[in-house]
C-alpha cells in the first residue's frame, strides 16, 4: 500500500508527514520529527510512557495510527515546557522527587497535566485512577501522586492570590 | 558548621532533574543517525537443541536486508563476562555455534534497512535444529545422566577445583549432636524479571576516525566496552560508549548483550546499527534474578540459641553464568544471616540448566539468603517457643564477632534497627532487648 500525507497540529504548529499506513503516532513523533520526550517502553500499550495529549486527552501514542489524528491537535512534553522555567507540574516532581531514571516521567507528567486541566483539585482516588495506565518501575508511586497534589495546590493558591 | 559541609543534610537539585521533567534528557535510542540500520535476532525456539544449518537464503531475498552474522563472523565468540576479573573459563557463546542451550539464544543477527525489513528476515530464517533433552531444575541438573548444558561436562561452576563455594566454621555435626531441637527448612524462590520500562539497547555509529561510539543504556559502561573490545578483537581505544543515563537497570543491564553485535554490524556495513531488545526480548530473554532452592539445617537450644547452622545452595544460573558466580560468593558470606553462630557449614552451587542465563537484581545472593533465613528464624521462634523478635535478639551478631567466613563484624546495627523498628511499630521489648547494643561483647555489649 501506498504512503499517504497527514496533517496534524503538534504543540500549536501545523505539521505534515509522509507515513505508510498503519504507522503509529509514536514511531512519527519519535522517528520522523525526533519528539524523543515520547517514550517507548513497550509498544503494546502496556506502560504509558509514550502518553501525549490527542485534542487534550492522554493517549498511548504507539497504539494510535497517525492517519486517527489527522487534523487534530497533538501535545507532547515539548510543548508543556513552557519558553521560560517549568510548568507547575514539573516544577512539582522536581520537587517531590517524582522521578528516579525519568523514562515513564515524560508519560507522567503528560498524564497529570490532562487530569489537572480536567479537574483542578483532584481527590487522591483521582490521581491514581488517572495513573492506571502508567508505570513506574524505580520511584513508587507516591511521591508521583504527591507531585500532582503539590501542582494542584500550587495553582489553587496561585488562583486565589489577587490580581 | 564547616563550609566544606554545604551539601550534607541538606537537598540538592539532581543535576540530571530538569532534563527528565522536561524530556530532554536523551536516552540510548532517543538518538538518531542517517543511514541508520536495525539489528534483530534469530533465537532458538527451543530449550536445547544441536543446530545443523542455518538456512538464511530466503532471508536474504527480503527487501532491505543488508546482511546476516552467525557465530563465523564473531573475531571472539566465546566469552565470560567476568572474565575481566579472572573468572573462568569462557563459556558463553556471543552467537550459538553447533549447540542452542535456552530458549531463545542467539544463532544469528539479520541486519536491515528497517526494522520491519529485519523482522521480516528473520521470520524467514530456516534452522534445522535436533532437539535435545533439556533440564529446567538445579537438583536435576545435578543427577547422574542430566543432559550436561556447559561445553565443559559437567553442571557447575567450579570455584577452585570444587563445584560450590564452600565455607566450613567450627563444627556442626558436633553440634547438631548436642542441639535440643534441629530446625530444618527448604525455600525456592523463581526467577524475577528487572522489567526496566527502557529496554535494553545501543546504537553503534562508525565515525571517521576508525573508531567507534556506541551510545548504550548499559549500566556497566567500561564492562561493556572492555568486553566488547575482547568479543571484537580491536584495542579499546576504538570504541567509544556514550553512557549513563540508564531508564531503569535493577541489574538486568549489567551484562554485555547488545553492545558487541551492533558494533560488529557498524564495522561490516560502515553504517550506523541499532540493537534494541522488544518488550518481549526484554521480559523473555534477557537476564533474570536467579531461581533459588536453599536448604536450612539449625541446631537450637532450648533458650533459642542457635549453635549450628547448615546451608545447601542452589542457584539455577540457566545456560550461561553472566555474574551468578559471583552471586554465589556473595550468599556464601551471608547464609548464616546477621547472627552470631558458632559452627557454620554452607556449600552454595551454581547449577547451570537450560533456563534462560541468570544475572544481576538488586543484592542478588543476598537477598534470597535473607528470605529463606528470616522465615527460617520465625520457624526457630515457634518450635524454641519464643517470640520472633527475642529469637533475633538472642542470636543478633555484635562488634568483634566472626562471621563464618572469618570477617570480624565491624559497626554492626542489627539491634539498634531492630530496637527502632519495635518503636516504630508498637512493639514493647523486654528491658533486657531494650539494654542491648551492638559494642563488642568484651567491652560491655550483653
Ligand atoms: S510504549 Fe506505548 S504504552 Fe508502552
Ligand atoms: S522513574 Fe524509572 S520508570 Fe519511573
Amino acid at each position: 500500500m501506498g504512503s499517504k500525507i497527514i496533517t496534524f497540529v503538534l504543540g500549536g504548529r501545523e505539521v505534515e508527514v509522509m507515513v505508510k499506513p498503519m504507522t503509529t503516532l509514536q514511531a512519527v513523533l519519535r522517528y520522523q520529527l525526533g519528539y524523543t520526550a515520547v517514550k517507548e517502553g513497550c509498544r503494546q500499550g502496556g506502560c504509558g510512557s509514550c502518553t501525549v495529549l490527542v485534542e487534550g486527552e492522554p493517549m498511548m501514542s504507539c497504539l494510535l495510527p497517525v492517519e486517527d489524528v489527522a487534523g487534530m491537535h497533538v501535545t507532547t512534553l515539548e510543548a508543556i515546557t513552557p519558553a521560560d522555567g517549568l510548568d507547575r507540574v514539573q516544577q512539582a516532581f522536581l520537587e517531590h522527587g517524582a522521578f528516579q531514571c525519568g523514562y515513564c516521567t515524560p508519560g507522567m507528567i503528560v498524564v497529570s497535566k490532562a487530569l489537572l486541566g480536567h479537574n483542578p483539585r483532584p481527590t487522591r482516588q483521582e490521581i491514581v485512577d488517572a495513573f492506571a495506565g502508567n508505570i513506574c518501575r524505580c520511584t513508587g508511586y507516591e511521591p508521583i501522586i504527591a507531585a500532582v497534589e503539590g501542582a494542584a495546590r500550587a495553582s489553587a493558591s496561585k488562583a486565589a492570590q489577587p490580581g | 558548621m564547616s563550609p566544606a559541609l554545604n551539601v550534607v543534610g541538606r537537598s540538592v537539585p539532581r543535576s540530571d532533574g530538569i532534563g527528565h521533567v522536561t524530556g530532554r534528557t536523551q536516552f540510548a535510542t532517543d538518538h538518531s543517525f542517517p543511514g541508520m540500520l536495525h539489528l534483530k535476532i534469530v533465537r532458538s525456539p527451543v530449550h536445547h537443541a544441536r543446530i545443523r544449518r542455518i538456512d538464511l537464503s530466503e532471508a536474504e531475498r527480503v527487501p532491505g536486508f543488508v546482511c546476516a552474522l552467525t557465530h563465523a563472523d564473531v573475531p571472539h565468540n566465546v566469552y565470560t563476562i567476568l572474565g575481566l576479573i579472572g573468572v573462568e573459563p569462557e563459556e558463553e557463546f556471543v552467537l550459538a555455534e553447533d549447540r542452542a542451550r535456552y530458549k531463545g539464544e542467539p544463532i544469528a543477527a539479520i541486519v536491515a534497512e528497517s526494522e520491519e525489513a529485519a523482522l521480516d528476515a528473520v521470520a524467514r530464517v530456516k534452522l534445522d535444529l535436533e532437539e535435545l533433552p533439556a533440564v529446567f531444575d538445579v537438583e536435576e541438573a545435578l543427577k547422574p545422566g542430566a543432559p550436561i548444558v556447559t561445553h565443559w561436562g559437567n553442571n557447575t561452576f567450579m570455584y577452585e577445583g570444587h563445584p560450590c563455594r564452600r565455607v566450613r566454621f567450627g563444627d556442626v555435626e558436633e553440634a547438631f549432636a548436642r542441639a535440643d531441637h534441629i530446625v530444618e527448612g527448604v525455600y525456592n524462590t523463581k526467577p524475577i524479571e528487572q522489567a526496566p520500562i527502557e529496554t535494553t539497547g545501543c546504537i553503534a555509529v562508525p565515525e571517521a576516525n576508525g573508531r567507534y561510539t556506541v551510545y548504550t543504556n548499559t549500566q556497566a559502561v567500561y564492562f561493556s566496552l572492555d568486553n566488547t573490545s575482547i568479543i571484537l578483537q580491536i584495542p579499546g581505544n576504538r570504541l567509544h560508549f556514550v553512557g549513563g543515563t540508564v531508564g531503569g537497570g535493577f541489574g538486568g543491564k549489567v551484562d554485555v548483550i547488545v553492545e558487541p553485535l551492533a558494533t560488529l554490524a557498524a564495522m561490516k556495513t560502515n553504517r550506523p546499527v541499532k540493537y534494541a531488545y522488544s518488550r518481549s526480548e526484554e521480559m523473555q530473554v534477557s537476564s533474570t534474578r536467579s531461581a533459588w532452592r536453599i536448604y536450612v539445617k539449625d541446631g537450637v537450644m532450648r533458650d533459642g540459641r542457635i549453635i549450628a547452622r547448615k546451608v545447601t545452595s542452589y542457584a539455577d544460573s540457566g545456560a550461561y553464568s553472566r555474574q551468578t558466580p559471583y552471586a554465589l560468593t556473595k550468599h556464601a558470606a551471608n547464609a548464616s544471616g546477621p547472627y552470631a553462630i558458632p559452627n557454620v557449614s554452607i556449600d552454595a552451587y551454581c547449577v547451570y540448566t537450560n533456563r534462560v542465563p541468570s544475572s544481576a537484581m538488586r543484592g542478588f545472593g543476598i537477598t534470597m539468603a535473607s528470605f529463606a533465613l528470616e522465615v527460617q528464624m520465625d520457624k526457630i521462634a515457634e518450635v524454641a517457643g519464643l517470640d520472633p523478635w527475642s529469637i533475633r535478639f538472642i542470636n543478633a551478631y555484635r562488634d568483634g564477632d566472626i562471621k563464618p567466613h572469618r570477617k570480624v563484624v565491624e559497626d554492626a546495627t542489627l539491634i539498634e534497627t531492630m530496637q527502632a523498628a519495635a518503636a516504630l511499630v508498637g512493639q514493647d521489648l523486654p528491658a533486657e532487648f531494650r539494654a542491648m547494643t551492638s559494642a563488642r561483647r568484651s567491652e560491655g555489649g550483653a
